[in-house]
């Protein structure tokens, strides 16, 4: 009884903790929005005043349009010979859009926001994730995001990422715009968008999304700062700046599909799409102040485990390319009828690929399995999983052979079935989410394996109908 | 002739996951310069473990993969029929999309 009531009262508690800390955000958020909406008051007014004062005295106070609050606020980069009030003027004018809100984007905005880009006009954000194709959840904070995507909290996992990273910035500096586009960028909607911008940075993660930015930055003339990280290593440079190249000019042809990982397959560790997210809040820094040399014509390479940096000569821009080239056939009309997705055979939205193989009699569910297991069935399970996911969690029993050398394990197979007194011990195959079990049980069957069975929808499907407790990643 | 071959952006994971190797080419027959287009024969037969269509495609490399001699687009040096020379170094990397 006693216990009954402790547990009672902490789940109380719990649910009265959720509701303040909801209330607390809330009432943070409004009030940062209203303290940035007074000091755009109060700056504009400062502005005003300076403006009818310079008519009448004809110039300014200082020599530049910097506030009291913005030289004291941004002092540290009015000290620098190379950067100075010239530069920092140059880049309160100016207005970056980052496309993604993720690993990448995390940093950036977190920069851009802090360094005074377009205090005056404006900060944007488009989080690309957030696809009108995909599924409804691939738009919102999520805990597996939370190593890498180091602008957003706890608190705002099940929320949009829009809306976290919009906080975030506001919460560092609430004196400059920031403005949300919680929609995807799509050939529809992506003109109208970049083109109220200066520069773009593509903080996005995926082939066809590269593409579409590229080409829309070709067409408008902007700058595009584009950065990708994956592992353990990373990649960036500057495109179609100064006469330097676009990525079409790089890659006029899209690689295969099976060329291009994503983090949530191949794993990354979170600061390596940090270090490129910063560097890209840097090359858009230089490019919007007008200092130093941005990365344009030279392409950046990470390779965080080795602790190298390489920067290479790219080549120039192409005559031929299809987007910036002389005979180029990428036109505002086109582009608004390209289809990327087609174009690079993969998906914009991250939505995870689901697979029909094989006929229904070839694949149970888990919870059938659960029946199989509970009955006691003479059987063997094979995880196709790579053994770095094997290795984070798995079912009892089972044993490890990863679907690219399955072909050379058959052997190991036959005789894991051997020693199963039953001649009749049946045969089930488990991946992560129930694609590459349906390959593997296409393969046994043409090897003779003809009563293998896939589990649906894999180990993502045991943990959601089975066991709610079995970790997923 | 000795070069110096790197992989990355995934690449490495076609040749037993080892990213930096010293090679040893033998110019070929009746040749006396070694092209970008030997090399590339060479490190299929020689290096390329598995998958060999993530590298290639027909005789160059696939598309989405840079080529660099001595930290330059092999662009700028003539793709396939640049010349190599001794202690040449030759990087070899896919483009990544990730984030
Ligand atoms: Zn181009």
């Amino acid at each position: 009884m006693e216990s009954n009531g402790g547990v009672d009262e902490s789940t109380r508690l719990l649910k009265e903790l959720q509701s303040l800390k909801d209330s607390k955000r809330d009432i943070e958020a409004r009030i940062s929005a209203l303290e940035g909406q007074l000091r755009q008051i109060q700056s504009n007014q400062q502005l005003n005043k300076k403006a009818s004062s310079d008519c009448s005295n004809g110039g300014s106070e200082f020599g530049h349009d910097l506030t009291p609050d913005m030289i004291y606020r941004y002092s540290r980069q009015l000290l620098l010979p190379s950067f100075g009030v010239q530069g920092q003027s140059n880049l309160l004018k100016s207005s970056i859009l980052v496309i993604g809100a993720g690993g990448l984007g995390s940093p950036a905005l977190l920069y851009l926001a802090a360094c005074g880009v377009g205090e005056v006009s404006a900060l944007f954000i488009v989080d690309f994730e957030i696809c009108r194709l995909g599924m409804v959840d691939h738009d919102v904070v999520e805990l597996n995001n939370l190593h890498r995507q180091i602008i957003h909290g706890e608190a705002y996992i099940g929320r949009s990422k829009v809306e976290s990273a919009a906080a975030a910035c506001r919460s560092i500096n609430s004196t400059i715009e920031i403005i949300e586009h919680r929609e995807a960028l799509r050939t529809s909607n992506a003109l109208e968008i970049v083109s109220k911008y200066d520069i773009v940075i593509d903080a996005t993660d995926n082939a066809p999304s590269r593409y579409l930015i590229s080409d829309c930055c070709v067409l408008l003339g902007k700058p595009l700062v584009s950065g990708a990280a994956l592992g353990l290593e990373g990649q960036l440079a500057v495109y179609n700046y100064n006469g330097g190249p676009c990525y079409r000019c790089l890659f006029p042809t899209p690689p295969p599909t099976t060329a291009c990982q994503r983090c949530s397959d191949s794993g990354v560790l979170g600061v390596v799409p940090g270090v490129i997210g910063c560097l890209q809040a840097l090359e858009a820094i230089k490019v919007a102040s007008l200092v130093g040399e941005p990365l344009s014509g030279r392409m950046l390479l990470f390779d965080a485990l080795s602790a190298r940096i390489r920067i290479v000569k790219i080549r120039g821009r192409s005559l031929q390319c299809e987007a910036c080239g002389e005979n180029a056939t990428m036109t505002q009309e086109n582009f608004q009828h390209f289809d990327y997705e087609k174009f690079t055979q993969s998906p914009l939205s991250p939505a995870p690929l689901k697979l029909k193989l094989l006929k229904e009699d070839c694949r149970i569910s888990s919870k059938e399995y659960e029946e199989v297991v509970k009955k006691g069935d003479a059987h063997v399970l094979i995880d196709v999983r790579p053994s770095q996911h094997y290795k984070i969690v798995s079912l009892p029993n089972s044993m490890n052979v990863p679907l690219a050398s399955l072909e050379d394990k058959l052997p190991e197979i036959e005789s894991a079935l051997k020693s199963i007194d039953n001649g009749n011990a049946g045969v089930y195959v488990v991946c992560r989410r129930g694609n590459d079990s349906q390959r593997a049980v296409e393969l046994l069957h043409n090897k003779g394996f003809v009563s293998a069975k896939d589990i649906v929808g894999g180990l993502e499907s045991w943990a959601r109908d089975v066991d709610h407790r079995f970790p997923t990643y | 002739m000795q070069l110096t071959l790197e992989f990355g952006g995934g690449l490495e994971l076609l040749c037993d996951s080892v990213k930096i190797h010293s090679i040893d080419v033998d110019l070929p027959a009746e040749e006396k310069k070694l092209t970008m287009k030997h090399l590339l024969a060479w490190v299929r037969s020689n290096l390329i473990k598995e998958r060999p269509e993530m590298f290639m495609k027909g005789d160059t490399v696939r598309p989405g993969v840079l080529v660099l001699v001595n930290d330059c687009d092999w662009e700028l040096s003539g793709q396939l029929d640049t010349t190599l020379e001794n202690k040449d170094v030759v990087v070899f990397i896919s483009t990544l999309h990730g984030g």
